[in-house]
């Protein structure tokens, strides 16, 4: 486990800690990947923004001391791009829920995607909407059970990156609260890397969606994520069968496209202002 | 202030030129009858004066990218007409209460619903008051010719600024559509208030005391912003003592600087009988029947001619309820503003409602029989 | 509101009518005139009903829209029919004869000129015909100072057709002054 007191603590405001989240919740390791990405990939802290939609996750924001914009439920990308657009040299974490991404927010989503503007998506996903009480995603898979879906949801869920890869994001990644050094790496490359990047944070929700779903404690829910996971490298061995029961956590795509922003002042000569 | 050669302009242009002249460099929107051609006239303009335009994937996406311009220090803007002014709406409550300046352009079209997009109607007066949810405060516009536009963008913009406030200029597609005369100022001869680019060093992002500058992000200063109630320093509080302090705060800021928003003006009669309040390009009909009523007739009428409409000029109503036996309250819709003028008359005069929606304007005719059965 | 008048240009989309007010208008604030430039249309950018109005006045425009036209230019045939009522009694009524075929009434001052035809056969370009109805206009009525509304057109006029719109404008004003076929030296259609 990683504890708080390793982190660098200016990048936090301790005096807002401990967070809301409830015990066994995986966003508080995503938070922390995200912190010690910040630090290795030598980002100013000035130039570091975190722009968060409305959920459980979306409180991250105000744990983190940097510039931060806690915006309206499914619009932080809509946000982002503005801020992005106005002062460019903004490194710019963009901290979503499932839901508040591909439900609400699913708009601005494939957009975002589509203009490949330099943001960094950080989509913590826990297969629940957690701050009302435990109502199936777009991400929840098949037959799950949520409090809006008793006998589990008869809907089929979106495969994020590549609903975002099949609206031109550059770079997709996956990893995992259960595995948080590796998520933490991907933090890093995505945050490097100029144009959309998406990075799936699985993340474990024992409150709702382990309880409703029994899949057991935050250990067992933990356990069972590291489990299924399988590198990108470990997966080219397996046949389908075997990969559909696997969660594949690694860079999943990685291309070059003009990003956004730059073609923008390109395109006018001018510098912002 | 020195205004060179008139040149013809049409409302809608003379909303985008009065925001980049009052340096609005940032505008997302989506397209929308009435009010394309303001984008339009934006995606020109602004990458020649080192702005930024985008055409955003819906009308939230628009006010919110303003929004995140906005905390970046751009000074921004969108528009839009009524559907898209709906959806907007969650969003101006945020920006009302994280109080990130910004102006929402709505140039009304006839509706509910579709309605008739290019038909000209006064439907959103009371949209533009309570359309988000929440008890807030809000800063409406109306300009009744091109040359207010023009002028009332450069006004809503510079006070956005200084109250932290999101401001609204409430057109209508007569006004957006049309072209007249206007003159336009030298560039740079204009007055563009802006806030001190000094951080005070107690600076606190949301003070109390009065009004505290918007410092940037990226200039390293490190606070939150939130939608949620919260304290001085930015963050959530449930504190009722820290709630009601805010709400408080956000209305006072208007109430304090309602001078400064205010904007009326009179025509007529020194000591009326009859007044006719009325706001957008009714004014327009208004004046021309005034002008027959009073100048050719000399009937004692007047007309007070609201630019602000929101926080409503109750004081400017009273007092002219006090002199006047009947007011008239000619709008293009079934009564909005009219119930206003009604609650601060207090009895005092008779307020007679004069609607038409059918999407036509009022015409001047239609004001004068009015009149002339009122004097007959 | 002696010195008000209110111009109506009325036709098809794609006509070039809301185009031909503008530049009027625009003329009218050069020649130091208050104006104002409205318009009507539905959806359709081609086609459909077009309507711009043109209200110049030396005194302050209070009202904005055309009411009762001084002056109607109707540039076919549905368009004659729905404003000519509206027309102030003896005010100007000039209709483009190649698609308007009357009849013409005796309670106003209707000048049927072959608008459109005459901007296809001398100048080869039926799309110039507002330019043509400009220069009619403005010859029947003086609304304007002549040379700024040539100015005015080719400050306008999308790149390389400055001449040619200007032709028109000119060969409207023959076609008023000389009548039918201005170069056949035909008299001027009489107004009844």
């Amino acid at each position: 486990m990683v504890r708080v007191e390793h982190l660098n603590q200016t990048f936090l405001r301790t005096k807002k800690l401990p967070h809301i989240w409830c015990p066994g919740c995986g966003n508080g390791i995503v938070t922390a990947a995200l912190v010690r990405a910040v630090e290795r990939a030598g980002f100013a802290q000035r130039d570091v923004v975190i722009v968060s939609g409305i959920g459980c996750s979306s409180r991250a924001a105000g744990y983190l001391n940097f510039n931060t914009l806690h915006a309206t439920h499914g619009r932080a990308l809509a946000f982002a791009t503005g801020l992005k657009l106005s002062q460019p040299q903004l490194k710019i974490f963009v901290i979503m829920g499932d839901g508040d991404c591909s439900a609400i927010g699913g708009n601005h989503f494939i957009h975002a995607a589509r203009r490949n503007i330099d943001l960094n998506a950080v989509i913590i996903n826990n297969y629940i909407y957690g701050m009302t009480g435990g109502q199936h995603s777009p991400l929840t898979p098949a037959g799950r059970k949520s409090t809006t879906a008793p006998a589990g949801t008869l809907e089929r869920p979106f495969e994020l990156l590549e609903l975002a890869r099949g609206a031109g994001a550059t770079f997709g990644a996956r990893g995992s609260a259960a595995q948080p050094r590796q998520l933490e790496q991907l933090i890093v490359q995505g945050a490097r890397h100029k144009g959309f990047a998406v990075i799936e944070a699985l993340s474990p929700c024992p409150t709702y969606y382990g309880r409703k779903n029994r899949q057991g404690g935050p250990v067992e829910m933990l356990r069972a994520l590291k489990d299924s996971s399988v590198s990108v490298e470990g997966a080219s061995g397996l046949d389908p069968a075997e990969l559909s029961e696997k969660l594949v956590t690694g860079v999943i795509y990685v291309k070059d496209a003009p990003e956004y922003t730059e073609q923008y002042y390109r395109s006018t000569g001018k510098e912002p202002g | 202030m020195t205004e060179v050669k008139p040149v013809l302009m049409q409302g809608n242009v003379a909303c985008a030129e009065g925001a980049i002249t009052a340096g609005v460099r940032f505008y997302a929107g989506y397209p929308i009858t009435p009010s394309t051609e303001i984008a339009e006239h934006m995606a020109e303009r602004l990458p020649q004066v080192g702005g930024v335009f985008i055409q955003m994937e819906d009308e939230i996406a628009g006010i919110a990218a303003v929004i995140g311009a906005s905390v970046g220090g751009m000074r921004a803007l969108t528009a839009t007409s009524g559907p898209g002014f709906s959806l907007k709406q969650e969003n101006i409550g945020y920006a009302i209460m994280a109080e990130i300046p910004c102006v929402i352009v709505n140039v009304q079209r006839m509706g509910p619903s579709t309605g008739i997009p290019t038909a000209p109607a006064q439907g959103d007066v009371m949209q533009a008051r309570w359309g988000t949810h929440g008890d807030h405060p809000i800063v409406v516009f109306s300009p009744a010719s091109v040359y207010e536009t023009f002028y009332l963008t450069i006004a809503a913009v510079n006070l956005s600024q200084k109250l932290r406030q999101p401001v609204i200029l409430l057109m209508d597609e007569v006004v957006g559509h049309m072209r007249e005369k206007v003159l336009i100022p030298e560039v740079g001869k204009l007055l563009v208030e802006k806030a001190s680019d000094e951080i005070p060093p107690d600076w606190k992002p949301y003070d109390d005391k009065g009004l505290a500058p918007l410092v940037p992000f990226g200039s390293g200063h490190y606070y939150h912003v939130t939608g949620l109630f919260h304290d001085e320093s930015g963050f959530p509080s449930g504190d009722p003592a820290v709630v009601s302090r805010s709400l408080e705060r956000l209305h006072g800021k208007l109430e304090k600087y309602r001078h400064e928003v205010t904007f009326t003006s009179y025509i007529g009669h020194k000591e009326p009988r009859v007044a006719i309040v009325t706001y957008g390009c009714t004014v327009r009909s208004a004046r021309a029947a005034i002008k027959k009523a009073y100048w050719q007739n000399r009937w004692p009428v007047g007309l007070l001619s609201l630019q602000t409409i929101w926080p409503f000029p109750a004081k400017e109503v009273e007092a002219l309820a006090r002199q006047v036996e009947m007011i008239m309250v000619p709008e293009m819709n079934m009564g909005q503003l009219v119930g206003e003028v009604e609650r601060y008359s207090r009895g005092r005069a008779e307020v007679v409602p004069l609607n038409r929606y059918d999407g036509e304007m009022i015409t001047p005719d239609q004001i004068f029989d009015q009149l002339r059965r009122w004097f007959a | 509101m002696g010195s008000r008048q209110e111009i109506l240009l009325t036709g098809s989309g794609g006509q070039g009518l809301i185009l031909a007010a503008i530049i009027l208008a625009e003329a009218a604030v050069d020649d130091n005139k208050n104006v104002v430039q409205t318009q009507s249309y539905g959806p359709e950018a081609r086609g459909g009903a077009s309507m711009a109005g043109v209200i110049i006045d030396v005194d302050a425009i209070e009202y904005p829209k055309v009411t009762r036209p001084t002056l109607l230019l109707a540039m076919n045939e549905a368009s004659y029919r729905k404003y000519l009522p509206k027309v102030v009694p003896g005010g100007l009524v000039i209709v483009d004869s190649t698609f308007v075929a009357g009849p013409f009434p005796g309670d106003y001052r209707v000048l049927p000129l072959p608008i459109t035809r005459l901007a296809r056969e001398k100048l080869g370009r039926e799309v110039v015909a507002n330019m043509v109805a400009l220069g009619a206009i403005n010859a029947a009525a003086a609304l304007v100072n002549r040379e700024i509304l040539k100015n005015c057109i080719l400050q306008r006029a999308p790149k390389g057709s400055g001449e040619i719109n200007q032709q028109a404008f000119e060969l409207g004003y023959r076609l008023y002054h000389q009548g039918m076929e201005p170069d056949r030296g035909l008299s001027a259609q009489t107004t009844q």
